[in-house]
């Protein structure tokens, strides 16, 4: 048997079910990963104790033949869900502290089928960036390393420890948000297969919202099948998020090994932006290849409002973002910097609360729903979002599937960011367009740079139809066959 | 439009950050910068588009409204900064 840390949450699952392994040796395999590589910062608390508890019931409920699907299986969550009696933070100080009494509904979802939690991970503070050095906790940092270059490299955003921790063995598989690429971003970065469902797929309940018509939680593992299999645990309607979707939630798991035949994949001109660097349109045509080889028929089609996508979110996503976070006032929960007069209060805290992403994105937001400038940014952007996914709604009558890059780059240096806002923005140009649509979205790595970091393909799929996207997915995976791992560090 | 520094002081009030004079200058820079940026919406032809205001693609169903939470008033408590005898306290409002 590999070490546990090595295990696929399939193998580790099946070891369990047939007794061959313990939940508490698991847990126990990775809570010393997570010790060793605390240099990572992977992890803003960590819940050793809790998995340890939670280890020994589910070696229980094994040992009498019971359990749900994720029975003993240790994760790591994503400081953005809310988990009750653990420190709930958005990597913001303006929630440092804060223990919720509640447990989003995903947690207790994965829970109630026998997950146990290993902690939570950093992220760009409130999964507002694409590097993880938005954090208010410091930034996570990726086990990957360029050849011949020990400079630190990014695990991407916002979901980057999430991504840190599954790449770095730390833990089998983890969970994260995307509401604009920050779930298949970093997981593009380190080498991961990460999906951000449709839209409503998953319950919002109990996540701290940044944009609420736009995040959705989804898995992030070393396979298509492990991230299958946590989807299809973490899914289904529920009664307190009014926007998840009243369908059943197929098994995913079950559905993979459908092979690509008979489907056509769409293969969007827009995509091809400027400054691109060749080795990821090679990349790209080659899991064109990789699909027709598998019975596919490969069709170019047509997203003509795609330049437009990146604009447009980054005036939806902050007018949302300014009112979610108008509640954080000192008030209620979390910081407070005292003061004679309520307001000066409210500004104070607010000031010592937020990082300067945040500030700038709560600006930008209050700008543009403010008297005078809402039609011609915020109506406006909502116009051009209904263009963009009308432009979708036309390409999936001709295609199953569309196939575009998951990042315009691989992952950056720490010490060499993107200069300016506008730039580091540009790195969810390719996941954006589907966020705002709320369509599914998969991401596969495919290759290595010339440099030797991980490069990854997106799988866009229609609504709800999950199932083909990760069955493509899966395809592509098998053709790939990648199997990197981090080194050196 | 590019922002003033004004502008920059009247939005931080709205949004109830307090904003330094560097800041200020700083902000009033990368704001602008952000505002360029998405202009290019003004490219795009909207007349008789409808705005999307969401992306749920059904109608939530129904369900009975029934009271179903309650009576954690310590809870909700629980975090609060300061909190005495089951209210929030804050600076006073009302002199």
């Amino acid at each position: 048997m590999s070490a546990p840390t090595d295990l696929s949450l399939a193998a580790a699952r099946d070891l369990l079910a047939a007794g061959k392994l313990s939940s508490r040796e698991l847990v126990e395999a990775h809570i010393e990963a997570m010790e060793k590589h605390r240099a990572l910062n992977a992890f803003i608390t960590e819940t050793p104790e809790r998995a340890l508890a939670m280890a020994a019931a589910s070696d229980r409920r094994l040992r009498a033949g019971e359990g749900g699907r994720l029975e003993g299986i240790p994760l790591a969550v994503k400081d953005l869900f809310c988990t009750a009696g653990v420190q709930t933070t958005a990597a913001s100080r303006i929630l440092e502290g804060f223990r919720p009494f509640y447990e989003s509904t995903v947690t207790a979802k994965l829970f109630q089928e026998g997950a146990a939690l290993l902690g939570k991970t950093n992220l760009d503070e409130f999964a507002m960036g694409s590097s993880n050095l938005a954090s208010a906790f410091g930034p996570a940092v990726s086990p990957w390393r360029a050849r011949g270059d020990d400079r630190a490299r990014v695990p991407g955003g916002s979901s980057g420890g999430s991504a840190v921790a599954v790449a770095a063995r730390m833990a089998p598989a983890a969970i994260g948000t995307d509401t604009g690429g920050s779930i298949r971003q970093p997981a593009a970065f380190t080498g991961l297969v990460g999906m951000k469902p449709s839209y409503g797929r998953c319950s919002r309940w109990g996540i701290v919202a940044f944009a609420s018509s736009l995040d959705q939680a989804g898995p992030m593992a070393r396979s298509v099948a492990d991230a299958a299999i946590l989807l299809t645990a973490m899914a289904g309607h529920d009664g307190k998020d009014s926007t998840s979707a009243d369908l059943p939630v197929p098994d995913f798991e079950a559905d993979l090994d459908g092979g690509a035949g008979g489907l056509t994949i769409g293969i969007p001109a827009q995509y091809r932006v400027d400054g691109m660097p060749a080795e990821i349109e090679t990349l790209w045509q080659r899991g064109m290849d990789w699909l027709r080889q598998q019975g596919a028929r490969v069709a170019e089609i047509d997203l003509p409002h795609t330049r437009y996508a990146l604009p447009a979110y980054y005036i939806v996503a902050p007018a949302e973002a300014s009112s979610n976070l108008a509640r954080y006032d000192g008030v209620r929960y979390g910081l407070r910097v005292e003061a004679d007069d309520l307001t000066v209060m409210y500004e104070r805290t607010r000031a010592a609360g937020f990082g300067s992403e945040v500030k700038r994105r709560v600006l930008i937001g209050t700008y543009v729903l403010s008297a005078g400038y809402y039609d011609a940014y915020y109506l406006k952007a909502q116009k051009v979002r209904t263009l963009i996914a009308d432009d979708f709604r036309r390409a999936f009558e001709q295609v199953d599937a569309i196939l575009t890059p998951t990042a315009p780059s691989p992952a950056f240096t720490a010490d060499a960011p993107p200069g300016d806002p506008v730039a580091m923005y540009l790195n969810d140009v390719f996941t954006v367009p589907a966020s705002l649509a709320g369509l599914p979205a998969c991401q596969v790595p495919a290759g290595l740079s010339a440099e030797g970091l991980p490069l990854g393909l997106q799988l866009i799929g229609r609504p709800f139809d999950e199932a083909t996207v990760l069955r493509l997915a899966r395809a592509l995976e098998e053709a790939a066959a990648f199997t990197a791992r981090p080194e050196g560090w | 439009m590019p922002l003033d520094e004004a502008s920059v002081a009247h939005i931080a009030r709205l949004a109830r950050i307090a904003i330094t004079a560097e800041e200020r200058e700083r902000l009033a820079r990368e704001l602008s910068a952000i505002l360029k940026w998405v202009e290019q919406l003004n490219e795009v032809a909207t007349d008789g588009v409808e705005a999307m205001t969401g992306a749920a693609q059904l109608m939530p169903r129904p369900r009975p409204d029934e009271v179903t939470d309650g009576g954690i008033a310590e809870q909700v408590l629980a975090n609060a900064p300061h909190a005495t005898e089951g209210f929030f306290v804050v600076p006073k409002v009302v002199e």
